[in-house]
C-alpha cells in the first residue's frame, strides 16, 4: 500500500560515511557529479566507478538497498541506450538493418551513458542513505548562509524543507486512513475510466487539504507558543564540525578529479 | 436465516508479512455476532479491536481465515466488496476529518448515491439518518466545515447511517467529545439500534460508555479474543481484565469494594441508574434500622 513508499529513505547506521559531516557530504555529491560529467573516456569511468564502489562498501549500506534506487530509473537508462545505439555513429559497422546502422562507437558510448547514470543515482542515494533528513536540510541551511547578505531567508527555506519532509509519512497515513472511510461509504478507487478515477480522489483530496490546514496553523501555533522567531539568534542543538576523515575525503575527491583530467587527456576521448 | 449476521472463522492478520518485522495484529478470531446486538468491543490500545473491525468490512483482506456475513464468505467474490461495504457500514476514528462536499445533504448523501439509489430514495435517507443523529434539517444546506465539533462527528455517522446497513460498525465514536457530546452521541447511537433493529458494533475504551449500551461484549487482549459474553458475564472476570490492564466500570467496582468491606451488595451494577437504585436500597434501609 501507499506506506511502502520510502521517502526519505534514511538507513541507520554507524558507519564511516555515516559519520562524514553532512555538509561534506553534500559538497562531495555535488564535485562528485561534477567528475562524472569531466569523464570523456573508460579509463576515467573507471576510477569514479572504483571511487562509487569503495564509497558503497565504507557506508555498510545493503547492496539491495542501491538496486532498489535504480529500479525506477531502469527506463530511463534503456531509452539513453537505445537512442546512443542508434545516433552515434562511428568506428566499424556492427550490424545494420534498413536504414539503422550499429556501430562500435554507438555501443561503447551506450554503455558508458549507462554506467554515468548509474554511477549518479549510486552516489545521490549514498547521500540520502546515509544522512539523516533533518541534518541534510541543517546542511543546506548552513552552506546557503553567505546568501543571508543578499536578504534570502535561508533561515526559513531550511525551516520550510525540514516541515515538509517531517509530515510526509504524517500525511501519507492520513490519506490511507481517509481513503479507507470513503472505502467504508462506497468510494470506488479501482475501477472505471481514467477521469471516473481522478473524480473518485475528490473526496480524498478535500479532506487531505483540510487537515493539512488544520495541522499547520496548530504547528504553527505550537512553535509561537514556545518562542519561534525565525533563525536569529538561534543556536543548535547538534553543532556541525569538520573533522579529520572530513579533510581526508575531500583531499581523495581532488586527487580523484586530477586523476580523471590526466586520464581524459592520456586515453583520448571516447565522447 | 439464521439468526447469526457476522461470523468470524480462525481469523488472523499479519503485518508486515514475511518481513522480520513481522507482527499478528489479530490471531484466531472466532466470534458470531448475532442478529440485533449492540455488542461492545473493548481492550487496551494496539489490543487489535481496529484491526479486527476492518475485516468486518472487507477493508483489510485476512491473512488467513474468513469472516462471513449472513453465511457467505465475504471474499469468495472480489467483486462483491463493494456491496459487503454497504451492507456493514463501518464509521472509523474521528470521522469528521472524512467530511467533504460542501453541504451536509450532499455529504451524508455520498453514501446511497455509490449504492446507485433513486434520487428520491437517497433524499429520504438522507432526512431519516440526519433524524437518527438529531440533526435538524435547517442543517442540510449547511457546510459541515461550519459546524461545532460534535455536529461534525453527528453528521459523519449519518453519513454511514444513511446507506441503512444491517450491521453498523463505530470506531470510538465518543473519542475526543465533551460529556455531554458523549451522552448525546451514545444515546442516539441505542435508540438508532431500538428504531432499526439492526445489529450494531461499538469499539471504545471506556467501561463505562459500552456498559451503558451493550448488550453483549467482545474484549480483546494482545491480538486474540479475550471474552465475548453478556455484560455481566464479562464483568464478572474483573481481576482477569484487570491484569489485561483494563478495567470494569466505576460503579462496578465500588459495590465490589462495598461487598468486600462486608456489605450485602448486589454487584452486577453497571450504570448511574443501577447504582442509585442499590445504594438506595442499601442506605434505606440502615436508616430504618436506625430508626
Amino acid at each position: 500500500m501507499l506506506s511502502d513508499i520510502t521517502i526519505g529513505q534514511y538507513y541507520k547506521e554507524n558507519s564511516f560515511v555515516h559519520r562524514l559531516d553532512a555538509r561534506m557530504k553534500l559538497i562531495l555529491t555535488v564535485l562528485f557529479i561534477v567528475i562524472i560529467f569531466l569523464c570523456k573516456n573508460f579509463f576515467a569511468l573507471a576510477l569514479m566507478l572504483l571511487l562509487t564502489g569503495v564509497s558503497v562498501i565504507l557506508s555498510k549500506v545493503p547492496f539491495r538497498m542501491f538496486f532498489k534506487s535504480i529500479k525506477p530509473i531502469v527506463p530511463i537508462i534503456l531509452f539513453t541506450v537505445i537512442l546512443n545505439m542508434i545516433y552515434i555513429r562511428g568506428g566499424t559497422v556492427l550490424f545494420s538493418w534498413w536504414k539503422l546502422e550499429l556501430t562500435s562507437k554507438g555501443v561503447f558510448t551506450a554503455v558508458f551513458m549507462a554506467f554515468r547514470i548509474i554511477c549518479l543515482i549510486f552516489c545521490s542515494s549514498l547521500l540520502t542513505y546515509t544522512t539523516a533528513p533533518t541534518e541534510l536540510t541543517d546542511a543546506v541551511e548552513r552552506l546557503l548562509s553567505p546568501l543571508k547578505v543578499f536578504h534570502v531567508p535561508v533561515h526559513s527555506l531550511a525551516m520550510m524543507m525540514t516541515l515538509a519532509l517531517r509530515f510526509i509519512p504524517t500525511l501519507i497515513e492520513e490519506i490511507d486512513r481517509i481513503m479507507n472511510a470513503q472505502k467504508a461509504r462506497g468510494a470506488d478507487f479501482e475501477s472505471g475510466k481514467f477521469l471516473n478515477r481522478v473524480k473518485a480522489m475528490i473526496p480524498v483530496l478535500i479532506p487531505l487539504f483540510v487537515s493539512a490546514f488544520r495541522r499547520a496553523y496548530e504547528l504553527s501555533f505550537a512553535m509561537t507558543c514556545r518562542c519561534y522567531h525565525g533563525g536569529d539568534g538561534r543556536t543548535r542543538m547538534k553543532q556541525m564540525k569538520y573533522r579529520v576523515a572530513d579533510f581526508v575525503c575531500i583531499f581523495v575527491f581532488a586527487v580523484a578529479l586530477v586523476g580523471v583530467i590526466l586520464l581524459n587527456n592520456f586515453f583520448g576521448r571516447l565522447i | 436465516m439464521s439468526n447469526i449476521v457476522l461470523e468470524t472463522k480462525d481469523l488472523s492478520f499479519l503485518y508486515s508479512k514475511g518481513t522480520t518485522s513481522q507482527v499478528a495484529a489479530i490471531n484466531d478470531i472466532n466470534v458470531q455476532i448475532e442478529r440485533g446486538e449492540l455488542v461492545g468491543v473493548i481492550g487496551h490500545t494496539g489490543s487489535g479491536k481496529s484491526t479486527l473491525i476492518e475485516h468486518f468490512n472487507g477493508i483489510l483482506k485476512p491473512t488467513s481465515g474468513s469472516v462471513f456475513l449472513d453465511g457467505n464468505n465475504i471474499w469468495q467474490d472480489k467483486k462483491g466488496i463493494r456491496s459487503v461495504r454497504f451492507r456493514v457500514g463501518v464509521c472509523f476514528q474521528y470521522p469528521e476529518y472524512q467530511l467533504f462536499e460542501d453541504t451536509v445533504e450532499k455529504d451524508v448523501a455520498f453514501g446511497p448515491k455509490n449504492m446507485g439509489l433513486s434520487p428520491k430514495e437517497i433524499d429520504l435517507r438522507v432526512r431519516e439518518a440526519l433524524s437518527f443523529v438529531g440533526i435538524d434539517e435547517s442543517y442540510l444546506e449547511k457546510s459541515p466545515f461550519d459546524l461545532s465539533g460534535g455536529e461534525k462527528r453527528r453528521v459523519a455517522i449519518a453519513g454511514v447511517m444513511a446507506m441503512q446497513p444491517e450491521v453498523l460498525v463505530l470506531d470510538e465514536p465518543c473519542a475526543g467529545l465533551d460529556p455531554r457530546g458523549r451522552d448525546t452521541v451514545l444515546s442516539l447511537i441505542k435508540s438508532y439500534k431500538e428504531k432499526t433493529g439492526s445489529t450494531v458494533i461499538v469499539v471504545s475504551h471506556s467501561m463505562e460508555d459500552i456498559s451503558r449500551i451493550a448488550t453483549r461484549i467482545l474484549v480483546m487482549n494482545e491480538s486474540r479474543l479475550a471474552y465475548y459474553d453478556t455484560v455481566k458475564g464479562v464483568f464478572s472476570h474483573a481481576d482477569e481484565l484487570y491484569s489485561m490492564g483494563l478495567d470494569i466500570p466505576q460503579y462496578t467496582r465500588l459495590f465490589l469494594l462495598l461487598k468486600e468491606a462486608g456489605y450485602d451488595v448486589d454487584t452486577d451494577i453497571y450504570t448511574f441508574e443501577e447504582a442509585k437504585r442499590e445504594l438506595l436500597r442499601l442506605f434505606g434501609r440502615r436508616c430504618r434500622n436506625a430508626e
